[in-house]
């Protein structure tokens, strides 16, 4: 059988790959960061009772559930600085992580607030009783059984985000994406290329499953009888 | 010690508490009794305003507010005044008993970690659970649970402690040994209200017996004269069912 697959280059194109890691996950981490912030906020926000403000993060959420990401990006790098000349300014990589975030905050907005839900109110009720804030309800006993409950959702929210790092090349952001279609364009070995930035993000993927495990097990520890 | 003046508390158009008029003296034992429904729960959590009442006063040691007129740092305060044992124990799921009884000494009162501990070992031994000091809730029986739940409340030394139905949702085989550490309390002369359907236990424990139905006290008297020879024709027919059995939630 005579495969047309170089393995030689293959092994030879990894390395030019790996320094592009870097900018990939720091995609993917400060977009999350935001995101997390982003979500927690609107999930508070849905389970207040503060009018207006709560219908405006319903509208949200549903926006940016509801459009493609690749839209969003184009919307805020190419069509914003269009209406306000101001953020012509504006690089692509801050782009990027505006648009990724706005998106995953509207998904974990849900997930935090089924997470948050899910704590049974009495014992915030135990908190005040015995002299609490609700503040110190929240932190102390609310937020880490939330956390908990909104952990292996929010663990594939994460690996969504490093997936989609890759839409940033539409930008003209060289991460890691950008510079595998750059090699293979100058190589034409599209397969070996593609195939290495494959394994790439699989084992970018596993390495972060495994230490989402590795929380979750520790987590787990005061509810396992 | 507590006293509490035309408390009203209405849920939309259901009047759950149609002014409710109590004193407690310091030390006293007090108990209620009554019908689901009758609003003796919702009387026991307004008074540490887990429910808002709708108006009335409500004065615990030398705390008094106007509920219409309260402002946070008001409840904040009457609330500091007592503790709560719960029907449902609401241990926090995510600390070890130990942790579940230090967490308000050592977050709301800032004291000291090792000094906090000291205390929590110190009650935890006293409602003997001396031997389950770093198990968390989960691996704890019901009984063992509510034990908790009654050392976590004394923590804070409050001046009265409030039951909501300690045993309500305990299985039989636990019963007991709540009401056992609940008993030892009240010999040490603690201010207590206590919410329940062990008539057994009340005749026992209390000093005085309120008889509540439809959100108003129906009858208060010493709990021999409450149990023997109940006055109100509601009283009556309520410790007649009991008797034979036949209430149920």
């Amino acid at each position: 059988m005579n495969l047309n697959l170089d393995f030689d280059y293959l092994i030879h194109v990894i390395p030019h790959l790996l320094p592009f890691i870097p900018l990939t996950l720091i995609l993917a981490f400060v977009s999350m960061i935001f995101a997390v912030i982003g979500g927690l906020i609107l999930a508070l926000i849905k389970r207040s009772d503060i009018p207006v403000i709560k219908q405006l993060a319903t509208v949200y959420i549903s926006f940016f559930r509801a459009i493609p990401t690749l839209v969003q990006l184009f919307l805020i790098y190419y069509g914003l600085p269009q209406i306000f000349p101001a953020l012509s300014g504006m690089t692509a990589i801050t782009a990027a992580i505006i648009g990724l975030s706005l998106k995953q905050s509207a998904y974990l907005a849900e997930i935090f607030r089924a997470a948050l839900g899910s704590v049974d109110k009495g014992q915030v009720e135990a908190c005040l009783s015995v002299g609490m804030t609700k503040i110190q309800a929240f932190r102390r006993i609310t937020l880490p059984q939330a956390t908990r409950n909104a952990l292996p959702a929010t663990g594939n929210i994460f690996i969504l985000l490093i997936k989609e790092t890759s839409l940033a090349f539409t930008l003209g952001v060289v991460e890691l994406f950008a510079q595998g279609k750059i090699l293979a364009a100058a190589s034409l070995r599209f397969f070996e290329t593609y195939l290495a930035l494959a394994l790439i993000y699989w084992i970018m993927i596993i390495i972060y499953t495994f230490l989402q495990q590795a929380l979750e097990k520790r987590l787990e520890k005061p509810y396992l009888s | 010690m507590i006293t509490v003046k035309n408390l009203k508390k209405q849920f939309g158009d259901n009047v759950v508490l149609d002014g409710i008029d109590v004193h407690v003296d310091q030390g006293e034992v007090l108990a209620i009794i009554g019908p689901s429904g009758s609003g003796k729960s919702t009387f026991l959590r307004c008074l540490n305003l887990l429910e808002k009442p709708d108006e009335g006063l409500i004065q615990i040691a030398d705390t008094k507010v106007d509920v219409k007129k309260m402002n946070a740092k008001e409840m904040h305060q009457l609330r500091q005044k007592t503790a709560m044992v719960f029907q449902h124990y609401n241990l926090f799921k995510n600390k070890t008993a130990l942790e579940n009884v230090t967490e308000s000494l050592i977050i709301a009162k800032k004291m000291k970690r090792q000094e906090a501990e000291d205390i929590g070992k110190e009650l935890l031994v006293k409602v003997g659970l001396k031997d389950q000091f770093y198990q968390y809730p989960v691996t704890l029986s019901g009984g063992q649970q509510q034990r908790v739940g009654i050392a976590r409340a004394l923590a804070v030394k409050p001046r009265a402690i409030l039951f909501d139905e300690p045993t309500s949702a305990l299985d039989p085989e636990w019963v007991s040994e709540v009401l056992q550490v609940i008993k030892d309390i009240a010999q040490l002369k603690t201010t207590m209200i206590i919410v329940t359907h062990e008539m057994q236990f009340a005749e026992e424990v209390a000093d005085r017996v309120i008889f509540m139905a439809d959100g108003s006290i129906v009858e208060q008297n010493n709990p021999k004269e409450m149990f023997n020879r109940p006055q109100s024709p509601r009283t009556q027919q309520f410790l007649n069912k009991i008797g034979t059995g036949e209430l149920n939630d």
